[in-house]
């Protein structure tokens, strides 16, 4: 295959007069700056987003909470603990002029982190448009809309996966013709690296989701449309503290992107094969412990996506430096909003054409990179494309993450402050009441459960049943999805359903009942069974521990992992599954999304031990009491251990609440985690500490190791 | 630890069809203490057929199939339509376990849909623990067990091969489930490295031709084998589902045309001539007078004894 290093991304400067010259004639313009900030209520992040745009951010970043990314209302079972977490609630069009209010969507570029429900907030915000009268045709911004990455790293999928492809092909055909300005899907390898992946699996996996979004738009939309469907689809990417390499898989996909454009979809113009991206900085890597380094593997991570012009960023949003602790207050964003003001505005990196062009090391590192992503490609090629192949892939993350957690157990990988230079001083950022983040007042819940009943009451109910009666009806149109242009689009009548006042529950719970539900595969069923020399010695010790316990129990150790709640940041979860399994326990691996009550039915029917909880999305304050009531109820006697991103000052009610011991992004040693583990179920059978009762453990408090931590704000 | 009567007390529950009890009885079941091991041995009794005065009601369904055939999704749709028929049901998960640390990951319980507020569904997942054939050595006690309690019980294994004849000794019926266009169990039938289930279900039935191409391929390999009676069946467990209907007719035809007394009876010496022979190795089959002899003093016992007295025989003439 040819090698063409030179990229065809020029993003802000046509002029190619530059090329021999040390300076560009004049300074780029800089990316679009965001803050994926939103919380609470539409009103209070409707404010919040007033600030931003006054300090000088040019774009808005929409983060919504897990109901509304899940379909379900403030008032169902689900969304108990989840409402206004890790994001804004929006129920309906009524939410959403609020939460826009005053905002000239005309002239807004909005990025909406929406998946499963996608087509619906794209509706809501349609319609919210059409009030301020701005037609669609004029709206700009982009909707994420990945459903493959849903399944393999975040959760937050409401639809299995044909329907779910079908929503995303018809929102695809909808939004070229009539929103034409709307990046109507974002590719995402974000989320990817923060499960785990290395820069090869984040490049081929994410150029295989590519395939197959465009597989199934162009059977949609048929081929001659495809030119301009190609150049609608952008990216949303991760760049992790290794930046020169990062710096490297950023030019590799536009190589990839470029390529795939013009041999498999015969794409010919070059601003359609521009292989756009927005970026938001590596989550997985910061740290609890010393969090103020953060700030720097943020400045970092920041030059990863902007250094080299032929491969710069179109938008930027920067994670806090608290976000392994808890939720960013709005100083917190501020910070890093400055990081990318600093970098755009203070220093030259703006003036200067490509940086890395001619360099034999950058061209090298994009040639390993493209080896290696082409020939995972074909691997995903061969099981039939990335919707067949979510199972290997997400084996194969599950896998990487792993890899990753035992070099930085074992101190092959440095992280400072972590597992090396621990010595510190008290940090004055976390001196305050609160820890240093920002704490959701509990009442939201209750009022946003108060305001969709009433929203519901006041509205033309006749409509909304008609609306979402012709909702399900164009769910149902067989000729719709594969290969049939002239199947109903279900945008029309989500749309028509947006108008009408129905909620994102209904919304979402009518096409559940056409579509049927799902459960993603968890991946570590097929993972292997760890074998490396170093941690076995260690785990060798402990599998001698668990077989002794195994014979004063009679059975063998099991224990229950599971998520409580609408988080679908199950990385943390599976690892520990994983390092339990390889400690020798049996392992009920329950996935995500689980109710109290379901949590309790497993743990009375298994008979498990023991019980391991994780959570990141803030709610563990509610969801962890209403568990262990529950399993109080099912009378089981098992003592809860909690993994997660729980701040300090939970930690003590946590326990009072019955939890035996609480675990933070910290506790980065998962074997020693499994000894606390051990130990506690081993105190339990000498019947000391009955269920639920705080048993003492190892030295392990405040931390979920860094497999539990990553992510704290729902995922960008 | 248990007490005196715990066994007993559980076996009586069952008996009397408090679906509450089951828990703790898998517990003492799947336990390898000795003072459990004697409760175990009683509340075994309590549902034996000696005692029951028939055999436990309850239907045994062995479903195997090699990984990701959809087996999961499968259960999950036959949970759903024998609960709107009111029919109770347990399912007994069994996972291989790791070589290496001997722990397993029992993954099913997520895989299997249910409302954890319906008290009639049960889902136990078990580690098939060092043993070949993939079955966990309580598994067969469970069964019996439940079935005591349960209007149905599933024993789900993993595998190709060993794993439905393991499962055969102790369902009613044994269901072998492929997806469409695999191979193996086609091969693996006419090879006879496979026995003949008695119902095959073929998923996915909504990918079209290829699900109707494996259907026939294995019904015409059925035919050449004078395998008349195995049904083949296409399923399609995800939405919209199709084809649940039937497979649960035929899953009550084949129970109705077996003679169940003989059956499970057979099934119970069997397993008991394993469990001996594991406990006591070969030597102590020879000292018994070899496999047939062993075989001849099971079958002049009651038909109706549970497992560990069967067991318990062999022994007591060891010695």
């Amino acid at each position: 295959m040819a090698r063409r290093i030179k990229l065809a991304g020029q993003p802000y400067n046509e002029s190619m007069s530059s090329e021999h010259s040390a300076r560009l004639p004049e300074r780029d313009r800089p990316w679009m700056m965001r803050t994926y900030a939103g919380h609470s209520t539409a009103a209070a992040s409707n404010e919040l987003y007033r600030r931003n745009l006054e300090k000088g951010q040019t774009g808005l970043s929409i983060a919504f909470d897990l109901p509304t990314q899940t379909g379900y209302d403030p008032d169902d079972e689900l969304a108990r603990g989840e409402v206004g977490k890790v994001g804004v609630p929006i129920a309906h069009r009524g939410d959403m002029a609020a939460l826009l209010d005053g905002i000239p969507l005309g002239e807004m570029n909005t990025s909406m982190t929406i998946n499963a429900t996608a087509a619906w907030l794209l509706a809501l915000y349609i319609v919210t448009a059409e009030a301020q009268d701005v037609a669609q045709e004029q709206l700009q911004g982009t909707t994420q809309n990945d459903i493959i990455k849903e399944f393999l790293a975040r959760g937050t999928y409401a639809f299995p996966p044909a329907p779910s492809m079908r929503l995303i092909a018809d929102m695809i055909a909808y939004t070229v013709e009539h929103v034409p300005k709307w990046n109507p899907i974002n590719i995402c390898s974000y989320h990817l690296q923060e499960a785990g992946a290395t820069p090869v699996q984040e490049i081929a996996y994410a150029m295989s989701n590519a395939i197959a979004v465009l597989d199934a738009t162009r059977e949609r939309v048929g081929e001659e449309r495809m030119e301009q469907v190609f150049g609608r689809i952008s990216f949303f990417v991760n760049a992790g503290v290794r930046f020169i390499e990062e710096h490297a898989k950023l030019r590799a996909m536009s190589i990839l992107w470029e390529e795939l454009g013009r041999e498999r979809y015969g794409v010919q113009d070059p601003h359609h094969l521009r292989f756009r991206y927005g970026v938001q900085v590596n989550s997985l890597g910061l740290t609890e412990a010393q969090p103020e380094n953060n700030v720097q593997r943020i400045v970092l991570e920041a030059l990863a996506v902007t250094l080299g012009r032929d491969a710069r960023a179109r938008a930027i949003q920067l994670p806090a430096w608290n976000e392994a602790l808890g939720l960013p207050r709005p100083w917190d964003q501020q910070w890093s909003l400055r990081i990318q003001q600093v970098l755009a505005y203070e220093t030259d990196l703006l003036e200067y054409p490509d940086i890395f062009e001619g360099s034999k090391v950058m061209d090298a590192l994009v040639e390993e990179l493209l080896d290696g992503a082409r020939a995972e490609m074909a691997v995903v090629a061969e099981h039939g494309g990335a919707v067949e192949a979510v199972p290997y892939m997400k084996a194969a993350l599950v896998d990487s993450h792993r890899e990753r957690i035992r070099r930085i157990e074992e101190g092959e990988q440095v992280v400072v402050g972590q597992n090396r230079f621990t010595e510190t001083e008290d940090s004055p950022l976390t001196a305050d009441a609160e820890g240093g983040i920002l704490v959701v007042d509990p009442a939201v819940e209750a009022e946003q459960i108060e305001a969709v009943r009433r929203w519901r009451a006041q509205r033309d109910q006749a409509a909304v049943d008609e609306a979402l009666a012709a909702l399900a009806r164009a769910a149902r149109d067989e000729r719709a999805g594969a290969a049939s242009p002239e199947g109903e689009n279900l945008m029309v009548a989500t749309i028509a359903a947006a108008r009408a006042g129905a909620t994102t529950g209904e919304w979402a719970r009518t096409l559940r009942e056409v579509f049927g539900s799902y459960r993603a595969p968890t991946g570590v069923g097929e993972a292997a069974a760890l074998g490396q020399a170093g941690i076995d010695s260690e785990l060798g010790e402990l599998r001698g521990e668990v077989a002794r316990l195994q014979e004063k129990l009679g059975r063998r150790p099991k224990i229950l992992v599971g998520k409580p709640g609408l988080d679908g940041h199950s990385n943390g979860a599976e690892q520990i599954a994983l390092r339990a399994r390889d400690s020798g326990m049996d392992v009920v691996y329950e996935g995500i999304r689980l109710t109290p009550a379901q949590i309790a039915a497993s743990a009375l029917q298994e008979g498990v031990h023991v019980i391991g909880l994780s959570i990141l999305s803030g709610s563990h304050r509610e969801l962890i009491p209403a568990v262990i009531g529950a399993l109080h109820d099912a009378g089981v006697a098992a003592p809860v251990v909690v993994g997660g991103i729980i701040p300090e000052q939970d930690v003590a009610p946590l326990r009072d609440a019955g939890v035996a011991a609480v675990y933070t992004p910290k506790d980065f040693d998962l074997t020693r985690i499994m000894r606390d583990i051990v130990a506690l179920v081993d105190a339990g059978a000498n019947g000391s500490p009955a269920a639920g009762e705080p048993a003492t453990v190892g030295a392990a408090h405040g931390g979920a190791s860094q497999a539990n931590g990553a992510v704290a704000n729902g995922g960008a | 630890m248990s007490a005196d009567d715990e066994g007993a007390a559980l076996g009586a529950r069952l008996r009397a069809h408090d679906l509450s009890a089951a828990p703790a009885a898998l517990n003492l079941l799947e336990s390898t203490a000795p003072a459990d091991r004697a409760q175990a041995a009683a509340l075994l009794h309590e549902v034996s057929p000696t005692a029951l005065g028939h055999e436990p009601p309850g239907q045994l369904i062995g479903v195997t199939g090699p990984p990701g055939a959809g087996k999961s999704t499968l259960l999950s749709a036959l949970v759903h339509a024998w609960r709107a028929h009111q029919r109770t049901v347990a399912v007994l998960a069994v996972d291989p376990s790791s070589r290496r640390s001997g722990g397993s990951l029992l993954g099913d319980r997520a895989r299997i849909e249910f409302d954890p507020a319906d008290r009639g569904v049960l889902i136990r997942s078990t580690a098939a623990g060092q043993r070949l054939g993939g079955l966990a050595h309580a598994t067969r006690g469970a069964a019996a067990a439940l079935a005591a309690a349960f209007d149905v019980v599933v024993i789900e294994t993993v595998g190709v091969g060993q794993a439905e004849t393991d499962v055969a000794d102790v369902a009613d019926t044994v269901v072998v489930v492929v997806q469409p266009g695999s191979g193996d169990v086609l091969q693996f039938l006419k090879a006879g490295i496979m026995e003949t289930p008695d119902v095959l279900v073929v998923t996915k039935a909504d990918l079209g031709q290829i699900a109707l191409r494996t259907q026939r391929d294995l019904a015409a390999a059925l035919r050449s084998l004078g395998a008349r009676d195995t049904r083949v069946l296409s399923v399609c467990a995800v939405h919209p589902p199709s084809g649940i209907d039937e497979l649960v007719a035929a899953l009550e035809e084949h129970r109705a045309s077996l003679d169940l007394p003989a059956r499970r009876a057979a099934a119970r010496r069997a397993s008991a001539l394993t469990d001996f022979t594991i406990e006591h190795g070969e030597r102590a089959l020879r000292a018994l007078g070899g496999r047939a002899a062993a075989q001849a003093l099971l079958a002049a016992q009651d038909p109706g004894m549970e497992v560990p007295a069967l067991v318990d025989t062999l022994e007591r003439s060891l010695a």
